[in-house]
C-alpha cells in the first residue's frame, strides 16, 4: 500500500464509523454568539460540548487584555522561547501561575498537547520508566513516545493495581514517573489522588497530574484536584491547560523542583515551536486572575453539573461515578449514540460523539460539558430533550 | 515456574479465543490486528492481563515489533528469562 493508498483506507474507514451526512467529527461553526451559543448547520444551537468550563471566553476583562496587547505587541512572535519569542508577558505568567499554584517553578508551553509532551520528554529518557493510568491522553501517551523510556500502564483509577506494578518494578520504582489526570476527559471521573500519592511516596517515586480539565473547577482557589485533596506540596509536577478554564489555548507545567527550569534547555516541544502571541498570553493573565476569585463561577458549574447529572440518572442513563463539568452517558450501542447525537442536534442542543476505539468495549459516548455560563432553563430544556430522545431511542 | 515458549503461545492462543470471541482456531502465526482485529486498546488490555498472568512488566513500548501471536509469545519468554 502506498502512501496515498494508506490514506484512502482511512477514508473508507471513516466512512463506514459515520453515516452518509453525519458530520459528528469536526462539524463547521458558522458563529459563536457567546461560551454557550453558536450557530450550526444555519441555526442557533446550544453548546454542551467545549470544554469552556467557566464561561471566560468572552469575559469582557480577557478581551480588553488582548486587544491591547494586540496594539502593543502585534500579532505573534514569530519565534521560540529559545530565540526571539521570549517576551515579558510570557515571563509574567509563569511566575503568576507560579504563586497562582504557591509553587517555586512554573514553564508555558504553547499548547496544553505539548506541555505534556514537553514536561514527559524533558523528564524522562532511558533506563527510566512511565507508570501512566490506562485512560490518560493522547497527550500524555504520546509524550511517552518521545522518549527510550519503558512505558507501563495501570488499570484505570485502581491505587492497588499501580501499587502491585511499581512493586514488580524493584529498584527501578524510584526512577519512575507515574501520570494521572485530575478529571478524565471521557468520564469525567477524578484520580484516587491521596492513595496514588501515599504509593508514590512508599516507592520514592514522582508524580506528575494533569488538570486539564480540574484547573478552576475544584479547589477552593480553583487549583484542581490538588488543591480538593491537599496534595499540591506532594505532587512533583502539575501540568494543564489554557483552552479550558482559561478560555484561550496553551499549557503549563509547575513544579516545587526548581530544577524544572532546566527544561527549557532539553525539552523539545518547548523549543522547536514558537512562543504563544502576546493576546493570547495577556487574555490568559486576565483569565487567571477571574479563575482565582472565581467561587462563584466554580459555583455555578457545580450547581448546572449537579442538575444535569441528576436528571439524566433519573432517566435511565448510565453516566460516570460522580456530577462535574463533564457529564457522559455511555451508550451500549454505537448506533444509538449516532442518532442521539443527531437528535440532540436537530434539537439545537450541540454534544461530543465518542465511538469505539476512543469510547471503551465497544460501546459509545455522548459526551456533555456543562459551563458555569449555562443558564439554569438551559440544563433543564437539555434534559427535556435528553428525556424525549430516551423515549424514542432506547 | 518456568515457562517456554511453547506453553506461553499455548497460553496466549487460549486467552485470545476468549478475548476475540472468535471461531476460528488461533493459529501462532496470526496477526493480532489484521487477523484477529484486535484495535489497540485492546491489545494494550491484553498486555495487562499477560503481565499479571506471569508477574512481568511488558513495556508498551517493546511492542513495536511484536504482530503475531508468537511474537508476543517471545517478548514475554524473553522478559521472564530476564528476570530468573
Amino acid at each position: 500500500m502506498n502512501l496515498i493508498e494508506k490514506l484512502e483506507a482511512v477514508a473508507e474507514e471513516r466512512k463506514s464509523l459515520l453515516p452518509a451526512g453525519l458530520e459528528a467529527f469536526g462539524i463547521p461553526i458558522e458563529a459563536v454568539y457567546s461560551p454557550t451559543e453558536a450557530k450550526i448547520g444555519g441555526r442557533r444551537v446550544l453548546f454542551l460540548g467545549t470544554n469552556n468550563y467557566l464561561g471566560l471566553t468572552f469575559a469582557p476583562e480577557c478581551i480588553a487584555a488582548a486587544h491591547k496587547a494586540i496594539d502593543e505587541g502585534g500579532t505573534g512572535t514569530t519565534g521560540s522561547r529559545m530565540a526571539n519569542g521570549n517576551y515579558s508577558g510570557h515571563r509574567a505568567l509563569e511566575k503568576e501561575l507560579a504563586d497562582f499554584f504557591q509553587c517555586r517553578s512554573a514553564m508555558v508551553f504553547t499548547t496544553g498537547y505539548q506541555a505534556n509532551l514537553g514536561t514527559i520528554a524533558g523528564l524522562v529518557g532511558r533506563g527510566d520508566t512511565l507508570m501512566i493510568d490506562a485512560d490518560c491522553h493522547a497527550s500524555i501517551y504520546d509524550g511517552c513516545r518521545l522518549t527510550d523510556a519503558d512505558v507501563i500502564r495501570f488499570r484505570h483509577n485502581d491505587a492497588g493495581d499501580l501499587e502491585k506494578r511499581l512493586r514488580r518494578l524493584g529498584e527501578k520504582a524510584s526512577t519512575t514517573l507515574i501520570i494521572v489526570e485530575g478529571i478524565y476527559s471521557m468520564q469525567g471521573d477524578r484520580a484516587p489522588l491521596k492513595d496514588i500519592v501515599r504509593i508514590k511516596n512508599e516507592y520514592n517515586s514522582y508524580l506528575l497530574v494533569d488538570e486539564a480539565h480540574s484547573l478552576g473547577v475544584l479547589g477552593e482557589k480553583g487549583r484542581g484536584l490538588v488543591e480538593e485533596t491537599g496534595t499540591l506540596d506532594q505532587v512533583d509536577f502539575v501540568t494543564g491547560t489554557f483552552s479550558k478554564s482559561l478560555g484561550s489555548i496553551g499549557g503549563y507545567c509547575v513544579s516545587n523542583h526548581p530544577q524544572l527550569a532546566e527544561l527549557r534547555y532539553i525539552s523539545r516541544p518547548y523549543i522547536f515551536t514558537a512562543s504563544s502571541s502576546p493576546s493570547i498570553i495577556e487574555s490568559t493573565r486576565a483569565a487567571l486572575k477571574l479563575l482565582e476569585k472565581g467561587t462563584d463561577l466554580r459555583q455555578q458549574l457545580m450547581e448546572n453539573a449537579n442538575r444535569l447529572y441528576a436528571r439524566l440518572e433519573s432517566l435511565g442513563y448510565q453516566l460516570g461515578p460522580q456530577p462535574g463539568p463533564i457529564i457522559a452517558a455511555t451508550v451500549n450501542v454505537p448506533e444509538n449514540a449516532l442518532l442521539l447525537w443527531q437528535g440532540l442536534l436537530d434539537n439545537g442542543i450541540y454534544v461530543n460523539l465518542v465511538l469505539p476505539p476512543a469510547a471503551p468495549d465497544d460501546k459509545a459516548l455522548i459526551r456533555c460539558s456543562v459551563s458555569a455560563a449555562h443558564t439554569r432553563e438551559q440544563m433543564d430544556h437539555v434534559g427535556d430533550v435528553f428525556e424525549e430522545l430516551h423515549k424514542s431511542i432506547f | 515456574m518456568t515457562h517456554d515458549n511453547n506453553d506461553i503461545t499455548g497460553q496466549l492462543c487460549q486467552r485470545l479465543s476468549h478475548l476475540t470471541e472468535s471461531k476460528i482456531e488461533i493459529e501462532p502465526d496470526m496477526n493480532l490486528i489484521d487477523t484477529l482485529a484486535l484495535d489497540s486498546m485492546k491489545v494494550l488490555n491484553l498486555v495487562m492481563e499477560i503481565e499479571d498472568e506471569f508477574d512481568i512488566s511488558v513495556p508498551i513500548n517493546a511492542l513495536a515489533d511484536v504482530h503475531t501471536v508468537r511474537d508476543l509469545a517471545t517478548l514475554i519468554h524473553q522478559l521472564i528469562s530476564s528476570q530468573e
